[in-house]
């Protein structure tokens, strides 16, 4: 029974379903601050979709994630509301700026190993919050940047309004979705998994350690500067605070009870827990009693989060049914190439 | 195929490895014994190229891989496992493998942004590769399996078949029956007199002295990162100077 | 010259806390290769633990300090049972989240039960010594003489004790430890313990020149993380000097260059030296 409900969530026409619920949340709305609540849901989810693939495909903590969004924000900020760009050039310019310094850090950190890289970004992403807090010049320190423009629309489409916003960042996070599908069944996913699984084994199977690591690193913060950007798109303020570390903390917590490398992990995590907290409003600041212990009941119990435990024991159960799985043979008859080269050469 | 020169690796003040030449031939089974802390994986990752040596040389079929990165020493047809192998435990036994072939693939970002013919076509030789693997250390019925789900045997099969899908010449096995019962020794056993069947030459560091005896064509015996014999399993076995490391270092780990 | 030394006693000051608080981190990283991250969370319950005993209670400075000390360090003990205990094995990126974890937990704590306002400590010691136009507050003075005193005593533990022994042995080798029988559980809530009183003390000991508030571990816990990482990390000599390497970095740079960036310094140093030696200043390798 469970397992049929399973089969069905798994079905490929489920992820139709979702997105036509996507597009008719709006209709389904109770009001317009759900819809920007879902909105700002969205926004997240594509800024932890990039950290996904650092973190859960290439194994890489990068603490900084949530400063590189910061950068996105401000760097459409900066760019509309001080030096008189439009949105969409500035929203380029920002996918440039965090894919640019993206590569700079990458290109630095990842020469170290774990804990070193972990503690290494930390400093970075407190770096991004320091400057932004105290660079006045360039950031407008404490005060935070106001009157960034909207993200022009075109006809009768006008993205002041929450509900034109809404679509407009739900068609980047499908959008992010299928291109991080395609990532993860490709060879080049399989090369970041490869590298998550120990750096010794991905080496000996021919791959370029480093080049690989920057790639993903940059995919990353070119994606949390998307979010950054529509993020500055929507709010139309962004502030120090943006760039704050605990943003970062929110992120890890969404991926993982999501389910840390998996495709839908990071939306049902992000949406999931956005929601929760909505409706634990009372606890505002104190919610973190409940997410802080959360986290660590995760990681010992539950590292798979939600999707992963899913795909698991959806996989388990298949197994057990006999579908798909073959009686084993004693030895096999079929040759390698190289055993016919041996052959040839003989 | 391999011919080492004078390879010394020296960490701190330390000689790991120590002025070690020894020449492997092609098509054979090559062992490397010694006790505990000889020098036996330093000499692998030098190989391998995870290590670059303080001095003397490495030849590959008579090109010098010395200096060479780890990933080039790969695709010139080095293969490798590992004592333990951390493989994706929650994905299916195929699904891991199929990463193998990567290093003769070429499809980057942009060939996954467009699926392009390029990255398809790639993708289905790398599959096919990891099938053809598979299927040479007989684990074909567990392809859909989890790896969390294998028995310590079959995974040591799996990372086999993880180093055959590069497509190597030469595979330099890490005690690759450390931890299986004797039985499963025999068979991997089996599984390595195979691929050489098959033309490849394989390199084995083990403790496992019945089934290195009963296999190896040649062995190379490391004591304190030197060298110290080399010969055929009967030369080996009634060496003076080996039988004195033996029991010398029986004597140090009883003190 | 007079400007000169007052930073000299000031890069002093910084530098012993830093060092107290970089001491209990490389000492967990050292032996149970975990970066806590919560180890600031620590050294803010500290304080308020400190404050509480103080302000609540009207303790004594000092018996404030030790009662601070107990707590955080049975506090250390707790988190290494319920949570490192169990990841022992787990990837190493899970013993880095749930740390975070810890640190989320208690910061929300401190906030509920504290609220989020600064709050001033007072210490018996708020006079200021005149030495020939240089000031030397009466606590720094406290600071610097407790750090030495709490460095030789850590020292004499862990190299004349049985238990101190132990510690070190499963420093440089954990597995070689578990062969000759050492009690891995036992060195590791030890050294939690260790790593937790010597937070709680040098929270308590720096409190007074500083505020009291729920986010004052943050720049304290970076600023250690750096420190190991220049010292070496694991290496306890290495956390006393980069302790003082960052203290005076940021007491000269504070006042020579700029007080707005002296905060800036410390990850910029750090950034610029791993851009220029991935395996650290003093470290051996990077692993």
């Amino acid at each position: 029974m469970m397992f049929k409900l399973g089969a069905l969530i798994m079905h490929p026409a489920s992820k139709y379903v979702l997105l036509a619920l996507a597009l008719l949340f709006p209709a389904m709305a109770a009001n317009e601050y759900q819809i920007y609540v879902m909105a700002t849901a969205f926004i997240w989810a594509i800024a932890v979709y990039g950290f996904n693939v650092i973190t859960g495909y290439c194994g890489q903590l990068n603490l900084a994630h949530g400063g590189f969004f910061a950068i996105g924000a401000y760097a459409v900020a900066l760019l509309t509301a001080d030096y008189g760009w439009n949105f969409w050039p500035a929203f380029i310019g920002a996918l440039v700026v965090t894919g640019v310094l993206g590569l700079l850090v990458g290109a630095v950190s990842l020469r170290l190993k774990e804990h070193y890289f972990a503690i290494f970004t930390l400093c970075v992403g407190f770096i991004i919050y320091l400057l932004l807090d105290k660079w006045e010049e360039l950031t407008h320190g404490a005060l935070g940047v106001r009157n960034i423009a909207a993200p022009d629309g075109f006809g009768l489409v006008n993205f002041r309004e929450t509900i034109p916003v809404y679509y407009l960042i739900l068609f980047f996070l499908v959008f992010i979705i299928w291109f991080t599908s395609r990532i993860q069944k490709s060879l080049l996913g399989r090369t970041f998994i490869a590298i998550r699984n120990g750096d010794d084994l991905a080496q000996s199977l021919g791959i370029n350690l480093m080049r690989n690591k920057i790639l993903a690193f940059v995919v990353s913060t070119v994606y949390a500067g998307l979010a950054g950007a529509l993020y500055a798109g929507m709010i139309r303020f962004v502030g120090p605070e943006d760039g704050n570390i605990l943003h970062t903390f929110n992120m890890i917590m969404y991926m993982l009870v999501g389910g840390i490398g998996t495709l839908f992990g990071p939306l049902l995590g992000t949406v999931g827990i956005v929601w929760i907290t909505q409706s634990l409003q009372f606890l505002e600041e104190y919610r973190m009693i409940i997410f802080g212990p959360l986290l660590v009941i995760l990681v010992i119990f539950f590292p798979l989060g939600i999707a992963g435990s899913f795909l698991t024991w959806m996989h388990r159960k298949a197994q057990a049914l006999g579908l798909g799985s073959k009686k084993p043979q004693k030895e096999s008859k079929v040759k390698t190439t190289a055993g016919r080269e041996a052959e040839n050469n003989a | 195929m391999l011919k080492v020169e004078h390879l010394t690796k020296m960490f701190g003040g330390l000689a790991a490895v120590n002025d070690v030449s020894v020449e492997f031939g092609a098509n054979q089974i090559n062992a490397i014994i010694g006790p505990n802390g000889a020098g036996k994986s330093t000499f692998f990752n030098l190989i391998s190229g995870v290590h670059q040596p303080t001095s003397g040389r490495i030849l590959l079929e008579g090109k010098d891989v010395t200096t060479m990165r780890c990933d080039h020493v790969a695709k010139l047809g080095v293969g490798r496992t590992f004592q333990t192998t951390n493989l994706f435990e929650t994905a299916t036994v195929l699904d891991n493998l199929i990463v193998g072939y990567r290093l003769r693939t070429n499809s980057g970002l942009w060939d996954v942004l467009i699926n392009s013919k390029r990255l398809q076509a790639e993708e289905k030789a790398a599959r096919e590769k990891a099938r053809e693997a598979l299927d040479f250390v007989g684990l074909t019925y567990a392809e859909n399996r989890y790896i969390a789900d294998c028995t310590q045997e079959e995974r040591k099969r799996v990372a086999f078949a993880l180093a055959l899908a590069t497509q190597p010449k030469i595979v330099l096995l890490d005690e690759p029956a450390a931890g299986v019962n004797p039985e499963e020794t025999e068979g991997l056993a089996d599984l390595m007199k195979k691929m050489v069947k098959h033309g490849l030459t394989v390199c084995l560091i083990e403790h496992k002295m019945d089934m290195i005896m009963g296999i190896a064509d040649k062995i190379m015996v490391l004591d304190h990162g030197e060298k110290i014999a080399e010969g055929t399993p009967e030369e080996v076995k009634n060496n003076p100077v080996v039988i004195e490391a033996y029991l010398g270092s029986d004597h140090d780990a009883a003190a | 010259m007079t400007i000169f030394l007052q930073q000299v006693f000031n890069g002093l000051t910084l530098g012993s806390i830093y060092g107290l608080v970089a001491l209990g981190l490389t000492l967990v990283y050292g032996i149970l290769h975990i970066p806590n991250f919560a180890h600031g969370a620590l050294y803010m319950v500290g304080a308020f633990i400190s404050y509480f005993f103080m302000v609540d209670i009207g303790a004594h400075y000092w018996v404030a300090m030790a009662g601070a000390a107990v707590v955080v360090a049975v506090l250390g003990v707790v988190c290494e049972r319920l949570v490192f205990h169990p990841l022992r094995n787990a990837p190493p990126i899970h013993d880095k989240i749930a740390a975070i974890g810890i640190l989320l937990f208690l910061e929300a704590l401190v906030h509920m039960v504290w609220g989020s306002d600064f709050r001033r400590m007072a210490s018996p010691f708020g006079g200021v010594v005149n030495l020939d136009g240089v000031f030397l507050r009466e606590q720094g003075i406290l600071i610097i003489a407790s750090t030495v005193v709490l460095v030789v005593a850590l020292n004499l533990f862990l190299r004349k004790t049985m238990v101190g022994a132990t510690i070190i042995a499963m420093a440089q080798n954990r597995e070689g430890a578990f062969l000759v029988g050492i009690d891995a559980n036992r060195v590791a809530m030890m050294t939690f313990a260790i790593s937790g009183a010597l937070a709680a003390i040098a929270a308590t000991l720096y409190a007074p020149l500083n505020l009291v508030y729920p986010a004052m571990g943050h720049l304290v816990i970076m600023k250690a993380f750096v420190i190991i990482i220049l010292g070496g990390m694991g290496s306890i000599p290495g956390a006393i000097v980069g302790g003082m390497i960052i203290g005076f970095a940021e007491a000269f740079g504070g006042y020579y260059i700029s007080t707005a960036y002296k905060d800036v310094i410390a990850f910029a140093l750090l950034v610029v030296i791993l851009s220029i030696r991935p395996q650290g200043l003093f470290a051996k390798g990077a692993h």
